[in-house]
């Protein structure tokens, strides 16, 4: 996704070399994704509905970072 | 001693020769305190021999900070893939690998130096397309394990 578009950087994170970024983003297993610190995807999905929910996210963090206040 | 076994030097090889552009791995490491950065620099090492268009570069975290920040890289060891043109300049393809690439994450590193080096992606086009219409700074972390 990084390749395919110049504003998306992605970071693949060995979680137990980065245990603190691993307990920041609680990460119980893998794969799990993190988009822009807030969306999470769970599990390996198929590529349909992997950029679904991660675009899909994007804009909802979007349109609620003012008012609300992920947890 | 060779990290990967001759079969699997030999398989590497031959799907480099796909690659129609020069790739660059800049390599973030520091002299002290890391225990993991041999071990990458051992698995990174492998890589070159099995290709003219693949090339390592050791950059130091401590004494290069404005390389490293340049990259958003402030923990070693780091990789950031650099697609190489014509003149040898570098383009940053915004793909990092945080920690040892190791087991899987080996296997996730060939397919983005793959991808880097002229590959075609394995998006379709329509996730091309909505991809593509992203247009603010987006961050990705795909969390692994060395399994």
């Amino acid at each position: 996704m990084a390749f395919a578009n110049p504003n998306i950087t992605a970071f693949a994170v060995e979680a137990t070399e980065y245990p603190d970024l691993a307990r920041r983003y609680q990460v119980s297993g893998v794969p799990k994704t993190v988009v822009n610190d807030t969306i999470e995807i769970l599990g390996a999905l198929p590529q349909d509905a992997f950029v679904q929910q991660a675009l899909a996210g994007l804009s909802q963090a979007a349109s609620h970072e003012d008012t609300e206040t992920q947890v | 001693m060779a990290l990967l076994s001759p079969a699997d030097q030999e398989k590497l090889r031959d799907s480099f020769k796909e690659m129609t552009a020069n790739v660059r791995l800049l390599f973030f490491t520091q002299t002290v305190g890391c225990e993991t950065c041999l071990q990458t620099r051992q698995i990174l090492d492998e890589l070159p021999p099995l290709s003219g268009r693949i090339s390592v570069e050791e950059v130091n975290l401590v004494l290069e900070k404005d390389k490293a920040a340049q990259y958003g890289i402030d923990r070693v060891p780091a990789i950031a893939l650099l697609s190489q043109d014509g003149e040898g300049q570098g383009h940053d393809s915004r793909i990092r690998f945080l920690g040892t690439p190791a087991g899987y994450e080996f296997i996730s590193l060939v397919h983005a130096i793959m991808l880097v080096g002229g590959r075609a992606s394995i998006l379709t086009e329509g996730n091309r397309q909505r991809i593509a219409s992203v247009d603010k700074p987006v961050t990705m972390q795909v969390f692994t394990t060395p399994t």
